[in-house]
């Protein structure tokens, strides 16, 4: 028995020893002529959040002419320590340019960027590229306010539709006004500006409305949504918008729907007629290939990587998915006007004649651009002129931060 | 009339040093070689290169070497601290709580008082605060055990949910309510982080830990405080028999292990992450038990778990990179490798015997 146990391990010795050589001596060789880019995710394939920008990264690959071995991936890696440590190991592995794609791994990225200056860094949908003063450190965002608008219109043209076939409850109505509800993660400027393009989506198709929002503080959580969207329901919300990156909503719209309660879902991220086959309209989507085929072009020209990169539908970087097949009759028609006028700048989402707060239509708006999160520094800037508020223009994280009149908060 | 059953099982606790050693190393590599039919049936890959990549992940850069090593004494440093208070019975469930009050004071100080004194003495204080603040937290349940009697277990690990509240609350007030992070603490200055030693970045953290290792050993296996605690752990009434005070060993023994979490803490703000938030402690309270649980309460011997558990955490990230095999591949391994572990344990303590051997 013992003589067969050594026997086993010496033979397992060996072969692990020998596989060691090939493994080295395999890679060693191409690893210094080849560019290398590292990304570091902070989750996998099986989310959606992580999935869209998978997806983005495999575009920008092929369009890039990049082959496999020259992307570095880095999967499940937490908002913590642990993107530090991957991202000094991608540069390590001879990455020239290393990306992460959560918000909370900003911090340490922008320490890895301080300390190795000859590589760029860039912090997906960050915000402190530009007061960091780095060279190499960006923060990119796609203009998702204009696909949450566009998805706005969706939603009301099916309220439109509802309200001429007198489907819509007596309860629904609050003063008068339209009840929808709104399942926002955090109460954070980029929830705030997406939910207000939202509601001014729905507000320029079905100016009759008003919305409640109720924070879940989390960006991804079932079973948070999924009850949220029930106490919306519960509120007599006619249609659940989100912006949470999971299907609990949807799903618990569809429930409701299926039990005869009014109420249609405009989902984030993913096309959620999966989940919600009747009661899905459509999802406002990032299609993040554009800015990773802008920005892996950049590395491979050795040039420098925009340090705020924000664009919408005009390059194609926002999208909403399939209409849902309960959408209204016309809604396509409604919608690629509205992409086609957001394109040519003849429509500006934030258009300041849309909307008021406390009854007045501003003409002045100061953002903090100084990260002091006040707006009395003489750097923060006003950013509202030529008639509408100019979203991701100063910096590619969105800044719109304030309740317009309409939106209430439970 | 000899009719003993084919195969019987026999406690057998008496086996030589080497012996055990052989056995849990043979189980270790069983574990290999299932997962290696696993990962090859499943995937089609090749099992030792799946292996190979795993130990790169863990070892092929200097730098990987010296993460897993700082991640090793990290996790070590925990197990460590738990050690007391599970040597005695009271099952401090609340590791990770008492981490992040450690954490919280560590960058609270580094804060408020980065710059204005030298950092030597700011680290000094630190170690101080943040062992108080876990010793804070880890007295509240002992308290209420040693005067009450109430269940540690679901009170230790309900102050950690106050904890990771207290965290969040720090941390808006910090980062002035808009990203729901503090960033990095003192990049510029690196007021309290810990120096590099010899060029080490994280030599002290090393040093450290194995000083706090090295001395509960001793402070365990020598002392009297030691010889009461594991009194205590055995029968209550025989301590009290023997003249132990038991509400103050209690008491003593729980100051002792949360100060001890609440140095992590400290190890882990000053000396790694240099940040604060609910995931500084990331689960390692809890598998500092498992870690303190598979050594048998062994400080030294915890130094191999831990290491063995990093070892897996690294070649997680690693195997997911090269093969795309994400976390439920690399759980699943890990799976297998503990409960090989576990079986080597009984294998340690029982014989299985088969009857033409009895007859000889």
């Amino acid at each position: 028995m013992k003589k067969l146990l050594s026997l086993l391990l010496a033979a397992l010795l060996v072969i692990t020893m020998t596989g060691c050589n090939n493994g080295g001596g395999g890679e060693g060789g191409e690893k210094e002529d080849k560019l290398k880019i590292g990304v570091i995710l902070v989750g996998d394939e099986n989310e959606g959040y992580t999935f869209a920008h998978m997806e983005g990264i495999r575009a920008a690959m092929k369009a890039n002419g990049l082959s496999d071995d020259q992307v570095i991936w880095k999967y499940s890696i937490g908002e913590s320590q642990d993107c530090y440590d991957s991202a000094v190991d991608l540069v390590e592995q001879g990455c020239k340019a290393v990306f992460s794609n959560s918000y909370g791994h900003q911090p340490f990225m922008q320490q890895a960027a301080s300390e190795y200056p000859d590589v760029k860094f860039v912090a997906a949908t960050g915000d402190t590229a530009a007061l960091s003063g780095l060279n190499n450190f960006s923060n990119a965002f796609t203009n998702v306010y204009e696909s949450r608008y566009v998805s706005g219109i969706v939603a009301g043209m099916k309220l439109a539709e509802l309200e001429a076939a007198g489907q819509i409850p007596a309860e629904s109505y609050k003063d008068g006004k339209v009840l929808i509800g709104y399942v926002g993660a955090y109460p954070y400027a980029e929830v705030v500006s997406g939910f207000t393009a939202f509601f001014l989506g729905v507000k320029s198709v079905f100016p009759n409305v008003t919305m409640e929002v109720i924070f879940t503080n989390s960006w991804f959580n079932i079973t948070a949504e999924g009850e949220t969207a029930n106490t919306l329901m519960a509120d007599h919300c006619v249609i659940i918008g989100q912006h949470a990156d999971s299907t609990g909503a949807p799903a618990a719209v569809e429930a409701a729907l299926a039990k005869g309660t009014v109420a249609y879902s405009v989902g984030y991220n993913v096309d959620m007629l999966a989940v919600a086959p009747n009661a899905a309209l459509t999802s406002a989507t990032n299609n993040w290939a554009v800015y990773y085929t802008y920005a892996f072009g950049q590395v491979v020209k050795g040039e420098k990587i925009a340090t705020d990169w924000a664009e919408g539908y005009k390059t194609g970087a926002v999208a909403i998915t399939a209409l849902g097949p309960n959408c209204a009759p016309g809604t396509q028609e409604a919608v690629d006007k509205a992409i086609a006028a957001i394109k040519s700048g003849e429509l500006h989402v934030f258009d300041t004649s849309t909307w008021t707060v406390n009854g007045e239509h501003l003409t002045e708006l100061k953002i903090d651009l100084t990260g002091d999160f006040d707006t009395d520094d003489a750097a923060d800037k006003n950013a509202i002129f030529d008639g509408y508020f100019h979203e991701s223009e100063f910096r590619s994280a969105p800044s719109f931060s304030i309740y317009v009149d309409g939106i209430f908060e439970k | 009339m000899n009719k003993q059953p084919f195969i019987r099982i026999r406690k057998k606790d008496d086996r030589p040093f080497w012996q055990k050693l052989v056995i849990k190393f043979a189980f270790i590599v069983l574990a290999l070689l299932i997962a290696a039919l696993f990962i090859n049936s499943v995937t089609k890959l090749n099992p030792i290169k799946v292996y190979v990549s795993m130990f790169k992940g863990a070892f092929s850069t200097k730098r990987r070497i010296w993460i897993t090593v700082r991640d090793t004494c990290l996790l070590l440093s925990i197990a460590v601290g738990l050690t007391p208070a599970f040597r005695m019975k009271f099952w401090n469930t609340g590791a990770e709580g008492q981490i992040l009050v450690g954490g919280l004071c560590s960058a609270a100080l580094m804060i408020y008082l980065g710059n204005k004194i030298p950092s030597a003495l700011l680290l000094v204080l630190m170690f101080i605060g943040s062992a108080i603040a876990g010793a804070l937290w880890g007295l509240r349940p002992a308290y209420f055990k040693a005067k009450y009697n109430t269940n540690e277990t679901l009170f230790t690990l309900m102050m950690n949910y106050v904890g990771i509240q207290l965290i969040e609350f720090f941390v808006d007030i910090w980062d002035k309510k808009q990203s729901h992070s503090v960033g990095i603490i003192n990049g510029d200055t690196n007021a309290g982080w810990f120096p590099a030693l010899f060029g080490q970045q994280y030599l002290l953290n090393v040093l450290l830990v194995a000083v706090i290792t090295i001395a509960i050993t001793i402070y365990l296996t020598y002392s009297k405080h030691g010889y009461e605690v594991t009194v205590t752990g055995e029968s209550e009434s025989t301590a009290r028999y023997s003249g132990v005070n038991v509400p103050k060993v209690i008491i003593r023994t729980m100051l002792l292990s949360g100060a001890l979490c609440g140095l992590a803490g400290f190890t882990e703000v000053a000396g790694i992450s240099h940040t604060i938030s609910v995931k500084t402690s990331g689960g390692r309270g809890f598998t500092a038990i498992i870690v303190a649980w598979l050594a048998k309460l062994n400080p030294l011997v915890m130094i191999i778990y831990s290491f063995l558990i990093v070892f897996l955490n690294k070649g997680a990230v690693q195997i997911a990179s090269d093969f795309n095999l994400n976390e439920y591949a690399s759980n699943i391994i890990t799976g297998i490798l503990l409960f090989c572990i576990l079986a080597s344990e009984f294998m340690t303590n029982y014989e299985i015997v088969f009857r033409h051997k009895e007859e000889q």
